[in-house]
């Protein structure tokens, strides 16, 4: 469950990211979060993953305030949370296996499960062959499954994804939606901003669509 | 709810990561490595200079002798008295009465001039006290402390004290060691530069996996985990090193000194560093390491914040 309740963001260099943002996203859901480059859409997902803090209003997530989440409480927060980006952010120096493991590492998770839980991980996107490959031997589609597999291992209630589509053609753009709906449907919350309007009509699930750091339509919650 | 193999075993890994990190960078990590040793070998030489100046002069320490001429009219009954009282401070190792008679008679023996002795109608010799300091405190405060008691008493003459140089070599001895111990301060807060500045450029060249690390939930702890060990190994091989420096120095200079102290009809046996000396020096070298990487990583990673 994710819960804005007036959020305001503003950058140190004035910029008035969101504005009264109001919304609430219930456990097991799949959102899409779309609007035009610089919309907002971004800052939403990191008010989540506590990159950055709401200047006014506040933010809940599985019923907890973040706001009241002291500094040393953040890491176990995050491990709770899956997070995709558009650039990956894979260690590049790293195996595919090391990359996917990460998450499970910063945990106290036991070698012998978090060698089940990676390659389980790495079966869901199709890596399972590449585990001992370089990112850099991969290609862009392939990259985007590891941030994938990475984001899942450690088995979030919620994942969140910032334009994970961004640089793949349609065909791979669709292969990776139909991952996220298969999380979905074993009750992860999934959130994903994307300006491809075309997948968000093919997928059809829930829409928050921000204009100018202003929520539009849409906003009544489930 | 950490199991306890669990969290050895990160530790394990973090240790062995850091290990083959540095045998993967072998130029840089021995010339880090030499800069340290060579900042840990000089105090180290010099607390050895001190150690080995000590135990030679030792054995002179112990041939310092007080002895007090009493004032003549003092009679033998209080002089035995004196020197019981003398006997009781534990400055004092042995204590010698040598009477009037036993002067007069030691002279008369060895002077040859018995016969013009005589002559004399009394004795012209006052009572003398001889003393040797404790051996353990022939130090120069409690050799001025002993000869300032002396002094004190109203029978009283004078009070001699023998071997006035090694009072001088013990003070210097002692302007070494503070020496030393600037010395160590100073070179250890360069060590501690060292390695901070080191932690430094290492953090800086992992940003990237250190923001991905922190996305990911790392804690604080993890993240700084292998900088921690990455500055304590420097500082313990750092130490390491100095230890071979100084075995090499010690080879070096034995054959000069048993020539000196032959010519000196001497034994002498230069003093390496003995198991727990090497251990505070290993010890020391890896806590140096670890303190320099705390500040570093303290002071840098916090401001590495993930960004998207
Ligand atoms: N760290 C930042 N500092 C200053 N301005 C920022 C920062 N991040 C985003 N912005 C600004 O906030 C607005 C919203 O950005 P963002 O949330 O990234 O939008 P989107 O993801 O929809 O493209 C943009 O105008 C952007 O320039
Ligand atoms: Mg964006």
């Amino acid at each position: 469950m994710i819960q804005f309740e007036h959020v305001f963001k503003r950058y140190p260099n004035g910029r008035e990211a969101l504005q009264d943002v109001s919304f609430r996203i219930g456990a097991g859901e799949f959102v899409f979060l779309t609007g035009r480059s610089g919309a907002g859409k971004s800052s939403v997902l990191k008010l989540v993953a506590l990159l950055e803090r709401p200047t006014r209003g506040s933010v809940l997530v599985n019923g907890q305030d973040t706001g009241s989440l002291p500094a040393r409480a953040v890491p176990a927060y995050r491990r709770r949370l899956g997070v995709v980006f558009q650039d990956h952010q894979l260690l590049m120096d790293r195996p595919v296996y090391d990359n996917v493991a990460l998450p499970l590492m910063v945990s106290d998770t036991r070698y012998r499960d978090i060698d089940k839980r990676v390659r389980a991980a790495l079966d869901q996107v199709g890596l399972r062959e590449q585990e001992r490959a370089l990112p850099l031997e991969l290609s862009v589609g392939e990259q985007q499954r590891v941030g994938i597999a990475r984001a899942v291992v450690a088995r979030p209630t919620i994942l969140i994804a910032d334009e994970p589509t961004g640089n793949l053609d349609h065909s791979l753009a669709r292969d990776v939606m139909q991952l996220f709906t298969r999380f979905q449907e074993v009750g992860v919350t999934v959130v994903i901003a994307t300006h491809d309007m075309a997948l968000v009509r093919e997928f059809g699930h829930r829409e928050l669509h921000i204009d100018e750091g202003r929520l539009l339509g849409g906003t009544a919650a489930t | 709810m950490t199991s306890p193999l669990t969290y050895l075993a990160r530790h394990l890994q973090a240790l062995l990561g850091t290990l083959g990190y540095l045998l993967r960078r072998p130029l840089g990590t021995l010339l880090s490595i030499a800069v340290i040793s060579l900042a840990l070998t000089l105090p180290a030489c010099l607390y050895l200079l001190v150690k080995n100046a000590r135990v030679a002069t030792g054995s002179v320490t112990e041939a310092i002798e007080l002895t007090v001429y009493l004032k003549t009219d003092v009679s033998l009954e209080r002089a035995r008295q004196l020197a019981d009282s003398a006997r009781a401070r534990r400055e004092a190792g042995r204590v010698t009465l040598i009477s009037a008679e036993e002067g007069l008679e030691e002279f008369r023996k060895y002077s040859g001039f018995g016969a013009a002795l005589e002559a004399l109608q009394g004795n012209p010799l006052p009572h003398v006290i001889s003393l040797r300091p404790n051996s353990d405190r022939a130090d120069p405060s409690s050799i001025a402390a002993l000869q300032r008691y002396l002094s004190s008493w109203p029978e009283t003459d004078i009070v001699q004290v023998d071997n006035e140089w090694v009072r001088r070599l013990s003070a210097l001895l002692g302007l070494l060691e503070r020496v030393f111990q600037v010395f160590a301060a100073l070179l250890a807060a360069g060590v501690l530069a060292i390695i901070g500045n080191a932690i430094r450029l290492e953090i800086s060249a992992r940003r990237a996996e250190i923001e991905v690390t922190k996305l990911v939930g790392g804690s604080n702890a993890y993240v700084r985990r292998p900088f921690l060990y990455l500055g304590g190994l420097y500082g313990l091989l750092g130490a390491g090193l100095a230890a071979l420096w100084l075995i090499a120095i010690n080879a070096a200079l034995e054959p000069w000194l048993l020539q000196l102290a032959r010519l000196y009809g001497s034994s002498f046996n230069l003093l390496g560093l003995t198991p727990p000396e090497l251990g505070v020096l290993l010890g020391g070298g890896a806590l140096l390491g670890l303190v320099g990487a705390w500040i570093g990583a303290a002071r840098h990673l916090s401001r590495i914040e993930p960004r998207q």
